[in-house]
């Protein structure tokens, strides 16, 4: 599936591969984990959004880690701020199980949500909630880890969950289903900044037709170029290279264009 | 001036409304509402679609009267009306997402899954794309050629008449991804996701 990749090259393909920064909030307030457990405070999310939004984010995900159904009001109160500023797709995740978590996180002006824990009990939901609001808004997040050679296994409740679901199958289930997009995180690459896992991505990227954004583990900006030409991803999350200022989106943009990937300027 | 958001209750239309908001500021009224008599009495009118074409146009077609109002506003009186990604499919004469469908029949063409050359290319279609311009075109006023939109969606227009498309896509093919015949305007691409230069899309619709 070589083709695949050499698409995501400027001039073989106008489609332009997307760079997303991620906000994971805790509690209204924007932090970041190291393996999903030392949590570091980065700032006010409606204010991150914005600066990402104004700096060239294709996308913007909050990814909402604390989600405990009585903080559901303070995630839907910071989508409404941001959605009002922020004029790029907005994605959020973190704690959506019921149709109705989806009906308000929509209204609240978001464009799609991911779906988790709640997809792998049942992934009927995600057939449900792609009937409902249709494919364009239904991102499916799979935290995936390596059990052995080629073979990953699906995670859940923020990594801490094994489920003996093999990553791959998952996969291509959740696009039978009607997902529009998978978030991949690679559970052993997030908060590492050691890179993608590239074979994961690879494998999911070639045995799934729908569009699979990268996530976990990015360190440099070469990571981001190996996410896209030599994972297939679509699209490339990164949380921490953005967040503490060490890259800004638009260096990040200049780069892979100066690597000959198609973006965005 | 009045302007319309056309809520029938098919799917999210936040999105629509907050851009509107922003862009109108002060000097336009915005109202989202699917009661016959506002849309009537509005200077123009924004039709949203997100979902199935399907279900768009059973939501269209569940509201009493409102189909007969929209084509009387845009198609006899010939007053501006903005078509965003399903809101412009509809236009077709028929659309073949989830069952053989009939449309509004306002454009003649079809609505059919982007042919991705057998898994050649994803499907969804997400994503930042190029519009190439194919003829001058009110709403992309000041709008340069080779501008990036956000796009979301697997299916796609194809008009009998091809004067009526006003810029194409590149991905497995051309795709149409806008289109426009008096006043009577539609985009494939999101504008109101597409950053400033969406929003200026939509400045070039709100000032006609």
């Amino acid at each position: 599936m070589v083709i695949l990749n050499l698409m995501n090259y400027r001039g073989r393909l106008v489609l332009k591969n997307r760079i997303i920064p991620c906000l994971d909030v805790k509690n209204g307030r924007v932090v970041k984990g190291i393996n999903f457990v030392e949590l570091k405070d980065a700032g006010d999310p409606v204010e991150q959004a914005k600066i990402y939004s104004d700096g060239g984010a294709d996308e913007i995900c909050f990814l909402d880690i604390t989600a405990s159904n009585e903080n559901r009001e303070t995630i839907i109160d910071i989508v409404r701020k941001t959605a009002k500023e922020c004029f790029v797709p907005l994605t959020v995740g973190g704690g959506v199980r019921t149709i109705q978590n989806i009906t308000d996180l929509l209204l609240a002006g978001a464009d799609k949500v991911s779906i988790n824990t709640a997809a792998v009990k049942d992934v009927s939901f995600v057939k449900e909630a792609s009937k409902k609001f249709g494919s364009q808004c239904i991102v499916v997040a799979i935290d995936a880890k390596k059990v052995s050679d080629n073979k990953w296994e699906v995670f859940t409740h923020g990594g801490r969950n094994k489920t003996g679901i093999d990553a791959v199958e998952f996969a291509k289930q959740v696009e039978i289903n009607g997902a529009g997009e998978i978030l991949l995180t690679s559970m052993d690459r997030d908060g590492t900044k050691s890179g993608y896992d590239v074979e994961l991505l690879k494998v999911i990227t070639d045995r799934t037709n729908i569009p699979v954004i990268a996530s976990g583990g990015v360190g440099t900006l070469d990571h981001l170029y190996d996410g896209i030409v030599k994972g297939g991803a679509s699209a490339v999350l990164a949380a921490s290279i953005f967040h503490y200022g060490e890259y800004e989106i638009k260096e990040a943009k200049e780069y892979l264009n100066s690597k000959n990937v198609s973006v965005r300027l | 001036m009045n302007v319309t958001i056309v809520d029938y209750q098919s799917g999210n239309i936040s999105s629509v409304i907050n851009s509107f908001t922003e862009v109108a500021k002060g000097k336009v009224k915005l109202e989202v509402t699917s009661n016959v008599k506002k849309i009537k009495s509005s200077d123009k009118i924004v039709l949203p679609g997100q979902g199935s074409f399907k279900s768009c146009v059973d939501s269209l077609n569940s509201i009493n009267g409102l189909v007969e109002t929209l084509k009387e506003f845009a198609i006899t009186n010939k007053k501006p009306l903005l078509g965003i990604c399903v809101g412009l499919q509809m236009f077709a004469d028929i659309g073949y997402e989830e069952a053989e469908t009939k449309g509004l029949g306002w454009i003649p063409g079809k609505v059919s899954k982007i042919d991705n050359q057998n898994g050649k290319f994803k499907l969804p279609h997400i994503g930042w794309n190029e519009i190439e311009i194919k003829k001058e075109s009110k709403i992309f006023k000041d709008i340069k050629n080779k501008s990036h939109m956000y796009f979301v969606h697997s299916y796609e227009f194809i008009p009998e008449d091809e004067s009526v498309i006003s810029s194409t896509t590149d991905y497995s093919s051309k795709i149409v991804c806008s289109v426009e015949r008096d006043n009577l305007f539609g985009t494939q691409f999101h504008p109101e996701k597409s950053d400033k230069i969406g929003l200026k899309v939509i400045d070039n619709f709100l000032k006609l």
